[in-house]
Order: structure tokens, then C-alpha cells, then sequence
């Protein structure tokens, strides 16, 4: 019905691209002074799927999150949204601003840089206190957020008195609250415990279910087939491959020549101690 | 080990420590923990006002026998108000109070060796000492029964700038983020030290250790301004008030009001 009011096919084509395009990078380049930390990435991320960034520490993911949250601008190459590019000019109007901010969101790895309120209660509020919503909808909105997480009891506790995991689901909360189109993780399951790892991946998968675009940095592969369709390998700021968690996770070269895996004595059970390159949990053909 | 790490480390602990004491009485139940914040901050304010310009000290005497039994009511341990307030109250009001016994003019009580205790003297330290005293545990009793950002949140019902409340608010937050890494930056060098350091060492340990945390706190704040600009921060921030003043709240907005008319009304 749509291809049919416009006469050109490849305006059709532009457009839905366009439209269905999340994020799409043209040799971005971004430094830190001398040190470039993204070099010449170009990729695009289509609407409704969840992408793996993986790379060793150093490697540029946080980094490649920050120039998607339009946090930091690229030196040069171009990062756009929705077709739209995101520069500073762009970011001098306030009702783009607000739109993208209230569309992509970024939780952090470092928790207690994201949780600088007094309380969890205003931590998951202030988003949409700045987005200026009513009084009874951020109420309503910050339960259901808290609800969500399962951080209701914590609403009046200071961040400072949460574990690792809590101060993590409120991190989520904080984000998930405006009801992004995007989600950014940076190392979400980054020195937390297996039960709050496997709590935060189980929440991830519910919320990803409903058609959200997740994109997830992170250097643990356990959490790589849970939490991704499709995943891009970045080493000094370049991205070296991209493929399924299932073509990534079984080239072993890869992901040793991208400090992924690692190599220490260990026995299965009752066998002999041997050494190899493996990720956590791993076997051995009989 | 470095008595000096030592005793850095205690500093620490006991920061903590005073901290989570502080949260657990103001979570807790109890008389002024119900109080609306906002009554507290004008009623108790109202009463240091009160005792700044007592001239009798009766009054300022009644005022804090009156703090007292809030104190007990709200179940504030007196060797904690003695501890955490009157002891270092009386320390700091003591330097200043000492000289004006014996430089203030006036009839002699005492003399020995060249110095003479006047009662004069004696009336200006007692009165120095007791509104210090009574003005501090009026102020504890707020802090120790209100959980921080709540008080913060008050404030701004007397206008205190957003921006000053937003401020304190994180400083709060920050300082204990900060404590912690200074504290396993410690224990980390007292894992590593042997033997006492010698005094150039100790100085270089506290400027390295300056310097480090200095380091980091920059690096964070840094992260922390992306984190809010990422929420939607554009230069203003907003606060949620939820405040919500019951009859009972009124009741006590009232009895402060009572109580301070009725000092300045003794005195008259």
C-alpha cells in the first residue's frame, strides 16, 4: 500500500531504511587527545534487534556507547539516529534534546556514577522530572519502573546502602522508567555476583522481549547468547568482525586475538589438570 | 603498622559508623519521626532562634530540658547526644568561653596566681556554653530523627535555592562513595607497610593520597554530569515534592510556636 504512493522504489527503500535504521555510523572516529579510542567505525543497527559489542577492556565499547548517546560527538564520520545526525548544533534544541533523551537511554557501568540522588525514589525520578511530566505521572510512572526492577522496598533507602545488584536494578530502573525505543548497557553484568547477574539478564530478556533495540557492550561471553542476536567485535577501536553469538562464539582464533578468552590450569571433575584458551562454562568433546 | 594509617582508618570507620547510627534513628520510630519535616525545620529553628536571644538563662535551660525529653521520646540514646554533640560542643564553646572567665570585668569569685574569675566571666561562659549547647542539640534532634534528603527537600519549602538543595544533596551522596575509596586506598598501603613511617613519609603518604582521591573524585564527577545529561539534564533541575501535613503536624507546628512565645514571654 505505501510502495504505491511513491513512484520511485528507491525512495521507498531510502525511507524505510531510514526508518528502520536505529543507529547508523559512517567511519566514526573519536580520540582522547592522542589516544583514539574509536577508529573508523561504521555499522548500523536496525530497530527491534539486540546487538553485543564485545571487546577487551581499552577496546572502545564504552566509548562507541557514549558517541550513541550522543554524550560524546564524533571527530569525524558521522553517528545519526533514525536519519537524523547527531552533532552539538543538534543537541542546542531543547525539544530534540528531550526527544532523543527520553528515546535512547544508557545505563552505565560504574553505578555510583549513575546514582548521584539521595534516594532510589528520586533516582528513578529525575529522568522524568526533567522531561517535565505531570506530578501523578511521574508517580505513577516511577512505581511501575521500581515494580518492574523489584526496588519497591528500596524507594527511600540513600544508594550508598544498596549491594552491587541493587544498585544496579535501581541504575536500570532510573533508565527504563521513560520507556526508551533504545536500551545502552554498558558491562551490565560487570562484578556482580551470579544471582544478580542471572536477576539483571532475566530482566533484560522481559523488557527486550516487547520490541525494544538493546545494545550491550560487554566483554563477559556467558551472557553474549541470552542477551544478543547479532554481535560486533571491536579491538583498538576497530571493529574486526560482526556475526550471530553463534558465529562469534565458536571462532576461537577471534576471540583470542581479542583478549575474550583466557587460559589457566583447571580440571573437569575428577580429570587431569590441563590448560587451554576457554570461556566460563566450557567442555571438551569426549 | 603506622599509627598514622591507623588512626586515618579510624576516622574512616567511625565517619561510617555515625552515618549508618544516624540513618537507623531517623528510619526508626518514635516522637519526631512522624513530624512532618518541614514543622520540624521551622519549629526547631525557630527554638535556636529563641535561645540566640535569650537573656536569661532559665529560659535557655527550660528550652533544653524540653529538647531532652524529645530526645528521650524520640529514642535518641543520651550517650549518643553526648557523644556525637554536648562533648564536642563543650570542647569547641570551652576554648572560647575559657579567656572571657577571667578577661571579663567584674566582681571577684576567685583569685590565685595573678588570675581572677569574675561573675561576670562566669555569667557570659555559662551563657555562651548553654545557648551552644542547647542551639546544637536542637539542631540534632533534626538530623537524627529526619533521614538527609528529606531535610534537604524541606528546605525548599523556605525557599532555599533548588540549586544549593540539588548541591548538598549530592555532596551527601558523594561523600560516602569517597570515604569508601579512601578507606580501601588505606587499607591497601596498611596491607603493604611495615614498621612506622617516619614523618616526611607520612606527609608524602597524605599528599599522594590528596592527590589520588582528588584524581578520582574529578573522574567521577565527569561521569556523573554525562549520567545526568543522558537523563535529560539541561542546566535545571527539578525535585519531586511529596509532602503531605496530617492534623497532627499542624498540632506540633503549633506547640513549637507555644513554646518559643512562652520563653520570650518569661524573660519579658
Amino acid at each position: 500500500m505505501l510502495a504505491r504512493r511513491f513512484r520511485s522504489p528507491w525512495v521507498y527503500s531510502a525511507l524505510v531504511a531510514a526508518l528502520s535504521a536505529v543507529f547508523q555510523l559512517d567511519a566514526v572516529t573519536y580520540k582522547y587527545e592522542s589516544l583514539t579510542a574509536v577508529d573508523a567505525v561504521s555499522l548500523s543497527i536496525e530497530s527491534g534487534t539486540r546487538i553485543a559489542l564485545l571487546g577487551a577492556n581499552g577496546s572502545g565499547k564504552s566509548t562507541l556507547l557514549r558517541l550513541l548517546d550522543a554524550l560524546y560527538f564524533a571527530e569525524s564520520g558521522s553517528v545519526s539516529f533514525r536519519g537524523q545526525a547527531l552533532t552539538e548544533q543538534e543537541f542546542e534544541d531543547d525539544r530534540f534534546a528531550f526527544d532523543f533523551r527520553r528515546r535512547v537511554g544508557l545505563v552505565f557501568q560504574d553505578p555510583d556514577a549513575q546514582l548521584f540522588n539521595p534516594t532510589v525514589f528520586d533516582e528513578v525520578a529525575f529522568a522524568p522530572l526533567q522531561m517535565r511530566w505531570t506530578k501523578q505521572e511521574i508517580f505513577q510512572r516511577v512505581n511501575d519502573a521500581m515494580d518492574l526492577m523489584q526496588i519497591a522496598d528500596l524507594k527511600d533507602r540513600p544508594p550508598h546502602r544498596l549491594s552491587g545488584g541493587e544498585k544496579k536494578r535501581v541504575a536500570l530502573a532510573s533508565v527504563l522508567v521513560l520507556d526508551p525505543e533504545v536500551l545502552l548497557l554498558d558491562e551490565p553484568t560487570a562484578a556482580l555476583d551470579p544471582r544478580s547477574q542471572s536477576q539483571i539478564i532475566d530482566l533484560l530478556i522481559g523488557w527486550g522481549g516487547s520490541g525494544k533495540t538493546v545494545i550491550t557492550a560487554t566483554h563477559d561471553l556467558g551472557v553474549v547468547e541470552d542477551t544478543a542476536d547479532y554481535c560486533y567485535v571491536l579491538e583498538k577501536g576497530r571493529v574486526t568482525a560482526s556475526g550471530t553469538p553463534n558465529e562469534i562464539l565458536r571462532d576461537g582464533h577471534l576471540l583470542a586475538r581479542a583478549n575474550l578468552l583466557h587460559a589457566h590450569r583447571h580440571s573437569h571433575g575428577v580429570g587431569e589438570e590441563h590448560s587451554h584458551p576457554h570461556t566460563h562454562p566450557h567442555t571438551h568433546p569426549e | 603498622m603506622s599509627a598514622f594509617i591507623e588512626k586515618t582508618l579510624r576516622g574512616f570507620s567511625s565517619a561510617s559508623e555515625y552515618a549508618a547510627s544516624a540513618e537507623l534513628l531517623a528510619s526508626g520510630g518514635g516522637l519526631l519521626q512522624d513530624v512532618d519535616p518541614r514543622v520540624k525545620v521551622a519549629g526547631l529553628f525557630g527554638l535556636v532562634i529563641v535561645v540566640a536571644a535569650a537573656r536569661e538563662l532559665r529560659v535557655i535551660g527550660a528550652i533544653f530540658a524540653v529538647a531532652l525529653v524529645l530526645a528521650f521520646g524520640s529514642r535518641i540514646p543520651v550517650v549518643k547526644l553526648a557523644g556525637w554533640v554536648w562533648a564536642p560542643v563543650l570542647f569547641f564553646s570551652g576554648l572560647i568561653a575559657l579567656p572571657a572567665i577571667f578577661l571579663t570585668p567584674g566582681s571577684s569569685v576567685f583569685a590565685a596566681g595573678g588570675l581572677t574569675i569574675t561573675s561576670q566571666g562566669l555569667r557570659s561562659a555559662a551563657f555562651l556554653i548553654s545557648r551552644t549547647e542547647t542551639a546544637s542539640t536542637l539542631s540534632a534532634l533534626l538530623v537524627l530523627t529526619t533521614p538527609w534528603p528529606r531535610v534537604l527537600r524541606a528546605l525548599r519549602t523556605f525557599r532555599v535555592p533548588v540549586v544549593a538543595v540539588v548541591i548538598l544533596g549530592m555532596t551527601y551522596r558523594y561523600i560516602f562513595v569517597i570515604l569508601r575509596t579512601a578507606l580501601e586506598m588505606f587499607e591497601s598501603r596498611k596491607s603493604r607497610t611495615v614498621g612506622v613511617l617516619n614523618p616526611g613519609d607520612r606527609r608524602r603518604l597524605a599528599a599522594a593520597s590528596v592527590g589520588v582521591l582528588l584524581s578520582k573524585s574529578l573522574q567521577l564527577s565527569g561521569d556523573v554530569h554525562l549520567a545526568m545529561q543522558s537523563r535529560g539534564f539541561r542546566g535545571e533541575v527539578y525535585l519531586f515534592d511529596d509532602f503531605h501535613t496530617r492534623a497532627a503536624d499542624w498540632c506540633w507546628l503549633a506547640g513549637f510556636a507555644a513554646l518559643g512565645f512562652t520563653a520570650l514571654w518569661w524573660q519579658r
